[in-house]
Formats: C-alpha cells, structure tokens, sequence
C-alpha cells in the first residue's frame, strides 16, 4: 500500500490546499467525510429542490430558452472560446436566474462543464431523498438522470436538456437528444449528444451510431431510447453492423416487407418481449398457440376459437366469457395508437393493423371492451 | 568476469528465451547480460506508444525486427476519446525506416495510421512480412494498394476491425502475379466489393494461406470457388452467408466445406439465411473457434449449428441463443474455453430475448474449462454470480455488461456487490475483470482485498466515493490498466496513491470527481507520469480548480510530455 504521497489526509485538506475557488461553490465538497451524498456540484441547497419543481421548472424554462442562442453546443461549454465569453458574462450576470434554470448547475463563475457529468453518478444519492421511490425502482439507475442535462453553460443548450419532458423513467442520459425544439440542423445533432459524449462533436462525420442515436430520436417515440455515449460497450464495427442488420429488418414500427411482418410481443410482467412474424401464421388460433408457448402462462380464452374468416364479431356476451375466463387476454394496438382485443376483426384486417401485441391482464382489458364494441358498432 | 561465459555463448542461449517478462529479467541481471540481450532481442511489445519514444526504443534494441504498438486507451473503442487525440504512428515508421530496414513485423492497435504511414512502411522494409492493424484508422485503400504493390514477401495483412476509407476493391489486384507467400489475409472490416477472379487468383496462387477473412461484400455463390482454391485453410471467414435457395448453390458449398479438412474457426456470417448453414456441418467436428457475432439468427438455427461443434473451445454469439442455446452449449461443448455474448438490441429499454443470468449460470456448471467470458445481459443476480464463481474458480477474464447502468439483484434488490465479490474471491487467477450493475464501496473493498491477480479493471456507473478508489489501488497489487467512467472518484484516493501510478501502464477517469488542481499536484509532483487533462470546453486552468476535469488519463512515460496533444488535451507539466 502506498503511503499517502501528497498528504491528503484530513478530511477536505486537498480542497483546501487546492483550490482557490471563493465562496461556497466547491465543486467537489469532499468534506461531507465519506458521506453517501456527495455534493458534487457543491450546491448545498440543492437536494432540496425537489423533482416536482424541477421538472416545471424545466418546462418554463424550456420557452424562454428557445429563444436564446440558436447554436446548438453540446455538453460542454462550447469549443471555441470567443463564443464562451458571452456565455460567461450571461452567467454572472444572471446568476439568480441560472440557478432557477440549472437548478443542478452550480452558479459560478467558471462554468464547471466536467463537474456536471460526476452528478450523473454522485447525485443519484445526493436526490435520492427527494425522489419518489427511485431507488426502490428496479432498474432506477439513471432516473435521477433526467436533470443532469443542464448542458454545462451552453445555455442555447440546456433548454433542450432540462425541458425534457419525455423521457421514460428508465432512460439513461441521453435525453438531450429528444428535444428538438430549437430547431439544431442535423450537423448540431452530433454536438447534442450529452455531456458524456461531448466530445464526440469532431466525429459527425463518422459514426453510424450517432446516426443511429439522431434516428432513435427523431422519431418521436417515448420510449426514447436514450443512451449513454459510450455505453453500453460496444465497438463502432459491431454498432454499425447491428445498425444495418437492423434496418433490413425493419423492426421497429413492424412494418411491411416482402418478407416477414415482425412485431413486438410484451406481456405484463414479463422481463423480455418477443417478435413474432405475423405472416408464419394465417389464424387467430395459430397466433394463440405460438404465443401460448413463448409466454406458457398465457391463454387466449375463446377468442382464438372464433378466429375464421369472415365477419365475425364477439357479441358481448362472448365477450365476457372470455374476460371472466381466462387469467390473461391478447390485445393489440392499431394503426390509431387504440388498444384491442385480439379477435374481432378477420384475420387479414388485422394483420394489416396491429403495430404490436400485448398480453394483458384481463383485469386491466376490462376497460377495452365496450371500446372495441364500440369500435365494432361503428364498423357495422 | 573471469568466469562470466563469452558473449557468443550468452547470446546463443538467449536466443532461446522469447518472452517479454524474461526478456526483461534477464536484462538487469548485470551490464554485460543487458547488453548482449539488447543486442539480441528481436521482438518488442509496446503497450503504450507514449510511455516510451522512437528515439529511446532504437537506441536501446538496435537489431529488432517486430515491434507491436499501442496507442488509444481503450475507452476509445467506445467513442469516449475525441477525433485527434493521438496516436499517430507516423513518427515512428519514419525512425524506424532508418533504424531497422530489415523489420518484416508490425502489429498496430488503436493507432492512427495514414496512407503516407503505409506507403512509408512499404518502401522502407525490404523483408516485410506481417502488418496487423487492429482497431486502427486514418488510413484508405491507396494505402492498402502500396502496401500490395511494394511488400514482396507478405506474408499477414489483418485489418481487423479498422476503420478503412474504402474508396473501392481495386487495391486487392496490386498484388502482383509473383506474390505467392499470404499466409493470412484478414479484409472483414471493409464494405467495397474486391475483385473476386482477382481475390480467387490471389487465394489460388498462395499455397501456405491458412487464414482467410472475407468482407460481407463477397457473396455466398462465390465461396466455393475461393474454398476449392484453399482446400488447407484452417480460419476462414465468410461474406454475407446468404443466396437464394438454390439446391446446386447449396451442394457446391457443402461439397468445398468438407473438403477443407483443416479447418478450426469459422467467422462472418453476416445476413445468415439459415437453411445454408447446414452446409458448413461437414467441417464442425474440428471447428474450434466460431465467431457468430453477426448472425442474426434464433435460437434454434443456433443450437443446431453450436451442438455439432463437440470440440469448441472458443464462441462468439449474440443473445439471440438465449438461455436454452447456452444450456444446448452447456451440454455439448465441453472444451468450451472461452464465451463473449453480445446484444442484438443493446439501446432497446427492453430485452427482446429469453437471455438471463441463467444462460451464463449453465455454461459455467457444464463447461469445465471456461475461463474467459465476455456477457451481455438486463438482468442478474448475487446468487447467479456466486454460483458462476464457485464453478468456475479457474476464471481468467469476466466481463459482466447488465446493459442499464445500475441494475440491482433483481430478486433481492440490492447491490451486486456481493456476487462480484464471490467473483474475486474464488476466481484467484483473475486478470481481467469489467463490472456493471448497482455497485456501493463495499464491492471494490472485495477487489482490493481478493483480487491479487487483477491486471486490467473497467468500472462505470459504481461506488459511493473515494474509498472505492482508494481500496482498488490499494490492495490491486497487480493492477495494469484502471479505467473508469462516470464514478464518483474524487481527488483523494488518487493522491493517497499516487506512486501506484507509476506501476501501472495507465489510468482512465472520466465523468469522475477528480479536480483539476489535483491532476496539478500529480502532474507536478511525478515526473514520470503523464498526467493529461481532456477538456473539450477550454483550458482547465480557466476555471478554478476544485472544478472536475471531463477526462483524465494518467500514463507512466520515461519519454516525458508529449508534443503532439490537440487542443482538447493538457498535460500538467507544462499548464503551471
């Protein structure tokens, strides 16, 4: 074991002999003596702001930022240092209204860019008082994530990263990239990339991951795949190989190919969906029994068993047999974004119109039926 | 000295002493043994080209003949070191084209090398046999084309996983009519189609070729033909393993299979159509090595490719085999020696196959010579990895990736500490290890006590604070290679441990909570460390310096500072 070289024994003693900053504003306060909540960004009143505030907060702020700077710089403080003296200056000078902005930034003087990354980590325990129930969650990791992206003093930057109003409650860092709203050209969108990967921006000419990121996030959907640069670790050759691999497959939205028709299958519970090619099967019980194999606790009740060509509907009665039936039921949801039950309609109609699948609780399918008798009604 | 043998007779029993760690002993014995040992060694392994200069390794091995060099730390593969950091080989070709004009072999990893580098390179070596460049980049298929044109008596050429600017696959007929000598050839990284009558006179015409690996570009129908021209090859990887299903495509293919009786690893299968996969089962009973980590097919195909291979000792898979293709393996593969599973889908939120810890949990019971696992996975648990630590004591490297940062035990909810720490403790041999997953202190306490073999760390996303830190580079007595990401390490443990450093090849920090006056201290207290400061956002010395630096890198170096840093890299001896 290596003796302690430059004497860093007492608590706060490197701080002290280190830094010259004034004032309260340490980046690193160690002297919270080994505590679990580290105050990275040295914002002592920070773990009191709680998440609800910061999330409205994000949203105000979102409008009156989109109209500062239409320079999209990523993560870190901007590259050139002429544009950052601005920044600087519209930092001091607005320090109260930063610190309403970037809640977790630490109104400085400098903008401390790389201080901001470490809350990624640090103030998962720093907030974990406030938040309802993150730690509990399962995979909560990244949750705390959500305010991290006050881009470091770009604050063309942040409206995107605070104001993120989207992202689901697994999603890792990467939610900068969702937010379009203040128009980046695509160029820019390299330089989005969060804090993490700022560093990415000389190479938007290279990676198809990026392009693959850009993609996931232009298309609005919530379960945005945000992502962590660099993680998880994968090396570029794969990332693009998977990436055009995927984009054969068309997987994504199940869309027509020649070929297969895959859509994703998820059942309540389940740890993992399933894909099934919709085209391998030509009837409602062919669908049921494949699916009764991949999920063996699921059964499809009565619905498979009326599932023959031609206009046949589920009378309500059936209907019920088939909720009180069975533990769990098959539904879909179509080309409107409405959630069916699986069974009313012939079976070409509704391989047309299932975008995917989902085994529910029939618990939770009660409130579909009188939709889909409706439904079913105003088809008649 | 009147008893010390002469020289020739040194030199002659030196001769038979290859490895670096000998090579190194032998050298401080006395002044006489180190030199007639640097006289003598012909082989070099750099794994730093900025711990050591041109000029220093020149002086001191005048008579080498194979250098292999590393450049970019490794969090470079996974887009975490910006565009122009380093690396550039150039320097080093051109002292070396001076130096050692009988150099025939250079292994490159992670460097950027240009076409100028590879035109350099082909004139200057008369004997050039091997260039290996992996993970590397800068470079086009003009530099490709010298390198064919000029090196007469070539022997490797592996680009493996480089980032090429494949302008087109015209370079491949550079080689001329006379070049009879590949053993190895190794293209899988480029996308432009070669010239096949060009490839299958080239293949033809070498008869000691042993490995060929193909790009996508090269289409199913026109493997055979390429595979009767090299009945001896033992590795081959294919194009795009997909055609139309033709039954005389089919048969033809079978039919080359069988005939290469040597063959032991099998690679490529991009766009796998798998009803022509039983075309390669003829050649599976001797198949050691298979590398399906681009066939994007289920669990099924997979199992009935995997359980012909009796004698597999390495697998390269994508989670498409789930938990029931790793029992399949678990059952038939006993040699299995090594295992890397990678994700289909890594950014997908959800898991979209049935692969769970318990996949790794069945390779580990049935497969008694596993030591080296690389696994992709979204859920785990304390009691899997005790189970897969108490099985498999003999694990060499283990690389754990639960793809959200985070995971806790998703039975118990806690930290992973616990099964990461079974890992270290049974697992005496441990050399390389990458955790993931909710990881507290508590788990690097286990690494810093137990694991006393560990040469290489890679942590993300874990521990509470600096006594994390502090007990890796504490009680890692072996420890090589640390990098980390996105942990809450601050300044202490590092400079508590500061003369660690120098033992180590390199330190990786980034998204930590390491301040800039701390890199300061250690860069001005270690004169034979290399403490460079990442900042993409200006000088770190703008700011004041309990302010975190982005990204840290700290390397022993006896070659100093280096002089080609871009603007986005500080390094502390000269920002005073």
């Amino acid at each position: 074991m290596s003796p302690p070289l430059l004497g860093v024994e007492e608590e706060g003693q490197s701080n002290a002999s280190l830094v010259a900053s004034s004032g309260s504003m340490d980046c690193l306060s160690q002297s919270g003596s080994g505590l679990k909540e580290r105050n990275y960004l040295g914002l002592s009143d920070c773990s009191s702001v709680d998440s609800s505030t910061i999330t409205s907060l994000s949203k105000e702020n979102k409008n009156n930022l989109n109209l500062k700077a239409t320079e999209l710089r990523l993560g870190l403080p901007g590259s050139q240092s002429p544009e950052r003296d601005p920044d600087l200056a519209l930092l001091k000078s607005g320090k109260l209204d930063e610190k309403l902005l970037f809640p977790l930034l630490p109104s400085k003087d400098g903008i401390c860019a790389s201080s901001q990354k470490t809350v990624v980590s640090g103030n998962k325990r720093g907030f974990s008082d406030t938040m309802n129930g993150f730690p509990e969650m399962k995979s909560s990791g990244y949750t705390e994530g959500n305010w991290i992206f006050h881009a470091s003093g770009s604050e063309s930057e942040s409206p995107q990263s605070v104001g993120q109003g989207k992202f689901p409650s697994n999603s890792t860092i990467n939610v900068m990239l969702s937010s379009r709203s203040s128009g980046a050209q695509p160029a820019a969108v390299n330089k989005e990339v969060p804090p993490k990967a700022s560093q990415e921006r000389p190479r938007a000419t290279n990676g198809s991951s990026h392009n693959q990121i850009t993609t996931n996030n232009n298309s609005s959907a919530p379960a945005a795949k945000a992502q962590v640069v660099g993680w998880p670790p994968i090396r570029s050759f794969r990332k693009n190989t998977l990436a055009t691999t995927s984009k054969n497959n068309d997987e994504l939205d199940g869309k027509l190919g020649p070929g297969a028709l895959f859509i994703k299958v998820s059942m309540d519970g389940a740890p993992y969906l399933r894909k099934v090619d919709l085209r391998t099967y030509s009837t409602y019980q062919e669908l049921s029994s494949a699916l009764e194999k991949m999920f063996s606790c699921f059964t499809i009740g009565q619905c498979g068993s009326h599932g023959t060509p031609g206009r046949e509907m589920l009378s309500e009665s059936k209907l019920r047999d088939l909720l009180h039936g069975s533990e769990y039921v098959l539904t879909y949801e179509d080309k409107d974004g409405d959630w069916m039950l699986v069974g009313d309609v012939p079976w070409e109609l509704f391989i047309n119109s299932c975008k995917r699948l989902k085994i529910m609780k029939s618990s939770d399918a009660i409130g579909l039926a009188p939709r889909v008798m409706e439904k079913s009604k105003n088809r008649n | 000295m009147a008893y010390s043998f002469p020289e020739e007779v040194l030199e002659h029993v030196f001769s038979f002493i290859h490895t670096d760690k000998d090579r190194n002993a032998i050298s401080v014995v006395c002044k006489s043994w180190y030199e007639v040992e640097r006289w003598s060694r012909r082989r070099i392994f750099i794994g730093n080209c900025y711990a050591v200069s041109p000029g220093i390794v020149i002086r001191r091995f005048p008579e080498l003949r194979s250098v292999a060099l590393k450049g970019k730390p490794h969090f470079a593969d996974f887009n975490l070191v910006p565009e122009g950091w380093g690396g550039n080989v150039y320097p080093w070709i051109a002292a070396m084209a001076m130096a050692y004009p009988m150099l025939e072999e250079l292994r490159l990893k992670r460097m950027v090398v240009t076409d100028e580098s590879l035109e350099l390179i082909s004139r200057s070596f008369k004997n050039f046999k091997v260039l290996v460049l992996s993970s590397c980049e800068g470079f086009s298929t003009d530099g490709l084309a010298a390198i064919a044109a000029n090196c007469r008596n070539l022997r490797e050429l592996d680009l493996r996983e480089s980032e090429v600017d494949d302008f087109s696959g015209h370079w491949l007929t550079h080689f001329p009519d006379s070049c009879t000598s590949l053993v190895s050839l190794n293209i899988s990284c480029l996308a432009s189609e070669v010239s096949f009558s060009a490839l299958e006179r080239l293949v033809g015409r070498c008869p000691s070729l042993r490995t060929l690996r193909l790009n996508r570009a090269v289409p199913l129908d026109r493997l055979p033909n390429l595979l009767r021209r090299a009945p001896q090859l033992v590795e081959l990887g294919t194009g795009a393993y997909s055609a139309e299903h033709r039954p005389e495509v089919f048969s033809s293919l079978a039919g080359a299979f069988a005939n290469c009786k040597e063959l032991k690893s099998l690679s490529g299968f991009w766009d796998v159509v798998p009803d022509y996969l039983p075309a390669v089962y003829p050649a599976c009973s001797g198949i050691t090595s298979l590398n399906l980590s681009y066939a994007t097919i289920q669990s099924p195909d997979l199992i009935k490719l995997v359980t012909q291979c009796q004698n597999l000792q390495r697998l390269w898979v994508l989670d498409y085999i789930e938990d029931g293709g790793l029992d399949a393996l678990a059952a038939s593969c006993k040699d299995l020696q090594e295992l890397r599973v990678f994700p289909s889908e890594p950014y997908d939120m959800e898991g979209n196959v049935a692969l769970t810890e318990q996949g790794l949990v069945s390779v580990s019971e049935g497969c008694p010579k596993l030591h080296s696992v690389l696994y992709f996975c979204r859920q785990m648990t304390n009691a899997a990895l005790v189970s897969i630590a108490k099985n498999r004591p003999n694990m060499t490297r283990f690389r754990l990736c639960i793809i959200e940062p985070r995971t806790r035990d998703y039975q118990t909810l806690e930290p992973l500490d616990v099964g990461f720490g079974a890992i270290v403790e049974h697992c005496k041999e441990l050399q390389r290890l990458s955790l993931s997953g909710l990881l507290t202190d508590r788990v690097f306490e286990y690494i810093g006590t137990h694991a006393k073999k560990l040469e290489m760390l890679s942590v993300a996303f874990a521990g509470d604070g600096d006594l994390g830190l502090h007990h890796v580079l504490s009680g890692c007595e072996s420890l090589r290679k640390l990098e980390i990401r996105d942990c809450p390490f601050g300044d202490k443990a590092l400079l508590a441990n500061a003369a660690k450093l120098e033992t180590m090849r390199s330190l990786w920090m980034s998204s930590c909570s390491v301040s800039f006056g701390a890199c300061k201290l250690l860069g001005q207290k270690m004169p034979r460390l290399n403490v460079e400061v990442m900042d993409e956002g200006g000088r770190p010395d703008s700011r004041p310096e309990s302010c975190s630096v982005e990204k840290l890198y700290i390397y022993r170096s006896v070659a100093g500072p280096r002089s080609d840093m871009p603007r986005f890299v500080w390094t502390m001896k000269t920002l005073s």
